[in-house]
């Protein structure tokens, strides 16, 4: 970890980009099925884009061949988590405290709707969290593939926010 | 999902288990998750998945991710259609929700256990439940719409042919 930022002074933006590509580094590698599915992020300033390049093992169909419908759930539900944790971490990380994870969000329920039949080929998500309380939050994930207006799977889920240190 | 592999339905419940479980290895992702189809019926299909490391969500407690399970249900609610006698030619998905009521223990195989419970001509709905050990207390439900593609020849090789009929076919005869 890097030294604790003074609010007052901007500091150069190498510091600031290592530090956020840190943050959600520490966020992701910690997760194995992240991995094994082998799911990276990338990051403009706050907004993330989940990518899930191509491999053959996440066919679901091999005579189309298509990508199995549990993977694109899968993905997109790995796009949700990150982006809620993500947007916690991000308060601390930016007001000058140390950006300590916390457990992650559980999921309550998850809707993914199929658009289109999932190509062999790299896939992305974007995750949009409609409403974050204390409690609950709300989050719609979009996936898309060679082009960005035509999504081949939506999702909604609703998650269960980890407790606040308040002790 | 997936499409299935061609098979016609009027074929015995053996045949289909043969070649629904050959069908479930296959799958590239379902192999990669080490499922196996366990036991096939009409319309219903129980597939098990064993604890691997790799497939950890929360690493401070090693519970499987949620993904995993949603992999497993989709790959066994699709099975279910695949094996219901009015449907089984190929099916993809098209809908499905997945409700988490509590976390898979870490070190035990979820078993999902899917229901074809209603066929149209076109849209197959499925239920399906995820169990460990604990089989009172189900880990995850779903439920899901999927697709039904039928052999195009089946209404006009079903119905007898009546010259009665007013009824127009619906579908052009296959040629074969």
């Amino acid at each position: 970890m890097t030294t604790s930022p003074k609010r007052a002074r901007p500091e150069p933006v190498q510091v600031v980009k290592q530090r956020r590509d840190a943050t959600l580094q520490g966020l992701v590698d910690g997760v194995p099925y992240i991995r094994f599915l082998g799911i990276r992020f990338e990051r403009h300033g706050d907004e993330l884009t989940a990518v899930l390049p191509y491999a053959d093992m996440l066919i679901g169909n091999p005579s189309i061949p298509a990508l199995h419908g549990g993977v694109t759930a899968a993905f997109m539900e790995v796009a949700a988590i990150i982006e809620l944790s993500w947007a916690m971490l991000w308060e601390d990380m930016e007001s000058g405290a140390e950006a300590v994870p916390r457990r992650l969000p559980k999921t309550i329920d998850f809707n993914v709707d199929y658009l289109r039949s999932g190509l062999p080929r790299d896939a992305y998500a974007r995750a949009r969290v409609n409403r974050s309380g204390r409690r609950y939050a709300s989050v719609h994930v979009e996936a898309w593939q060679d082009n960005r207006a035509r999504l081949f799977a939506q999702a909604t889920g609703h998650f269960l926010m980890p407790v606040r240190d308040e002790d | 999902m997936t499409d299935s592999p061609q098979m016609p339905p009027d074929i015995p419940i053996d045949r289909r288990r043969q070649v629904a479980s050959q069908f479930i290895a296959m799958i590239p992702h379902a192999s990669a998750l080490g499922m196996r189809m366990t036991d096939v019926g009409d319309g219903e299909a129980v597939i098990t998945m064993p604890y691997d490391a790799r497939l950890v969500g929360d690493p401070e407690t090693g519970v499987i991710h949620g993904g995993a399970v949603s992999a497993l249900m989709d790959t066994c609610c699709g099975a279910a259609v695949m094996v219901h006698p009015q449907a089984g030619l190929g099916t993809a998905t098209i809908d499905l929700r997945i409700d988490y009521m509590r976390p898979a223990t870490p070190g035990q195989t979820i078993t999902a256990r899917a229901t074809c419970y209603h066929v149209t001509r076109s849209v197959a709905f499925v239920r399906a439940v995820a169990l460990d050990d604990d089989t009172d207390r189900p880990v995850a439900s779903a439920t899901g719409a999927f697709t039904v593609e039928r052999p195009r020849s089946q209404q006009s090789s079903e119905r007898p042919r009546s010259r009665q009929s007013s009824e127009r076919p619906r579908t052009a005869k296959a040629a074969s």
